[in-house]
């Protein structure tokens, strides 16, 4: 499968990440190789095999709903760039 | 009302379950606590942390899309939505994409005109709620900062969506009140749209009539007060036929009501770039949906708003409406068959819990938990009128005073003394003085001017201050007159 600059430029968007135009390039090239790679698993023949929802066979791992101490609230802002009344302090969201 | 062209609304129904615990971790679910106290390491998405399941809220969606009618999938499992947003602390959110806990539903709705309405339901599925933005001075546009709360994220949440078949604000609010009440009574959920645990993101297009496609829809989000997502969906699809008559096109996208103003105003359509690239959770194992679980679940329901409404029609006898009203409200409900159990006159109880006993309780606006008096005080009053130890008229006053003080009936009418005069001697004797004080009447009366029979009752219960019986009145004037 080949990836084009525009596609890099919106899964970029996407992950809020800035690429020079070099990046784009290289990128585009080893997404697409990486892709062509993935692609080989197409010539299995999967008519019999169930959807694999999780690579571990496992289900129905549950809690019970009981409560447990939460963190001490000191301790959920310490590392806020910007904290008020208690709460973390975020840039304007609209612009 | 709309000339030439149908609505059609699809709506996104959000209630928060009432677990104790967080859906992922053991944090408390709770509303309203101090900003930020409810907060771990995992609803953080601090990195390295695991989600761990909470079993009631899987029961919980189970029950719900029972209660709503729906297949329950044997084979679950939950999915990323990657998007941010400052209320999203992981940056994605976990969801259901492909196969949620229930599909294929309905209920049933009842309109004005008394026809019946079935409403599907594509699906309800299972996530996470995010954490609460709050805006620093006018609105989120003009604000420069926020602040954010985590409590509620990972509130667990669950959302159901309708097919298109939707087409009046009439059926949208009878659709969004319906699920309200079923979920009600199944105690999933407090569905308080003021604290926002049932909020709706209303999606509205129209089409010219009979078109076998949808137009391009526009969609409010979060809209949490009945009032108004009814102006908003009377208000929308004029204004898309407006720019469609004028030869415009409707553009997809996010909407906001402005209810001081009336109407809607675009967002930003940039925010609407979304891609959220849904994955399977690698971080959770799917889950079987085991059928003796679901017919656990199922022999636990309560009876729900449309089997008690037919019980009553059918069994107590009340007319269809009345029994849709109380059954409406399971508090409601349970009240009226609280006093049904004590006194064997359901109509009579249900023309008080309908009329006011309810206007009572929007007056005050206050909730059936907060009543004062007890159903066997409202039974214990209806036997009171029966045996004629107060008239109809007095009970109104025996019930505004039990309403208000919580007092039962016995003691009130003894405290006021309100006991009905039934005595005839007594009744004589307050007559005869009526009379005669009223000889121009007595003689308008004999001389054929029955109209004045009126003014004697009045006089009389004037005289008794509404305490007579008005039966023996009528049958003793009548004698004293006729003389």
């Amino acid at each position: 499968m080949k990836i084009n600059k525009e596609t890099v430029e919106k899964v970029a968007h996407l992950a809020r990440l800035e690429v020079s135009e070099d990046e784009k390039e290289l990128f585009a090239h080893q997404l697409s190789d990486i892709l062509d790679h993935a692609e080989k698993l197409n010539e299995l023949d999967t008519e019999d095999i169930a959807p694999t929802a999780h690579a571990l066979p496992i289900q129905n791992v549950f809690r019970k709903d009981e409560v447990r101490a939460s963190l001490d609230r000191e301790a959920v802002l310490a590392n806020a760039p910007q904290k008020d009344e208690g709460m973390f302090k975020v840039p304007q969201i609209v612009d | 009302m709309l000339d030439g062209y149908e609505m059609t609304v699809g709506l996104e129904i959000h209630v928060q379950l009432d677990t104790d615990t967080k859906i992922f971790c053991g944090c408390k679910n709770e509303f309203g606590a101090e900003p930020n106290h409810h907060t771990c390491p995992i609803c953080l998405g601090l990195p390295g942390t695991l989600p761990v399941l909470n079993e009631k809220a899987v029961e919980y969606i189970v029950k719900a899309g029972l209660a709503l009618n729906c297949e329950i999938n044997t084979f679950s499992k939950f999915d990323r939505k990657n998007y941010f947003y400052a209320d999203l602390p992981k940056a994605y959110q976990i969801s259901q994409f492909d196969l949620p806990f229930c599909e294929d539903g309905h209920v049933m709705i009842q309109l004005e005109d008394e026809t019946e309405m079935k409403i599907g339901i594509t699906r309800i599925h299972l996530e996470e709620d995010a954490g609460k933005l709050n805006h620093a001075g006018e609105g989120i546009a003009s604000s420069d900062s926020s602040l954010v709360d985590y409590n509620r994220v990972g509130t667990p949440l669950i959302e159901i969506v309708s097919e298109p078949d939707i087409h009046s604000p009439e059926q949208a609010i009878a659709y969004l009140k319906k699920i309200k009440s079923i979920l009600e009574y199944i105690g999933v959920s407090d569905c308080d749209m003021s604290q926002g645990s049932m909020r709706a993101d209303v999606n509205i297009s129209v089409a010219p009539t009979g078109s076998d496609e949808l137009g391009t829809r526009t969609e409010l989000k979060n809209m949490n007060s009945f009032k108004a997502i009814e102006k908003a969906l009377k208000y929308e699809p004029k204004r898309q036929i407006k720019v469609l008559e004028s030869g415009g096109e409707i553009i997809q996208g996010t909407l906001t009501w402005d209810d001081e103003a009336g109407k809607t105003i675009p967002m930003r359509s940039k925010e609407e770039a979304h891609d959220y690239r849904y994955f399977p959770e690698p971080d959770l194992v799917p889950v079987i949906v085991e059928q003796e679980w679901v017919d656990g679940i199922e022999d636990s329901l309560p009876e729900l708003p449309d089997a008690r409404q037919k019980r009553y029609v059918e069994e107590l006898g009340i007319p269809e409406y009345d029994a849709m009203v109380i059954t409406a409200d399971r508090e409601m409900a349970d009240f009226f068959e609280a006093v049904v159990k004590e006194h064997n006159d359901a109509k009579a109880i249900s023309n008080w819990i309908m009329g006011d006993f309810s206007r009572l309780l929007n007056e005050e606006s206050i909730t059936i938990a907060e009543v004062k008096f007890k159903p066997a005080d409202l039974a214990q009053m209806l036997k009171l009128m029966d045996e004629g130890t107060i008239s109809s008229k007095i009970a109104k006053t025996v019930f505004e005073e039990m309403f208000a003080t919580g007092k039962n009936p016995d003691t009130i009418v003894e405290e006021k003394g309100l006991k009905q005069i039934s005595d005839t001697s007594e009744l004589e004797k307050i007559i005869d003085q009526v009379i005669a004080d009223n000889q121009s009447a007595l003689e308008d009366y004999r001389g054929g001017n029955k109209n004045v029979f009126g003014f004697f009752i009045g006089q009389t219960m004037k005289a008794t201050r509404g305490k007579a019986n008005p039966g023996m009145v009528n049958k003793i004037l009548k004698e004293k007159l006729e003389g």
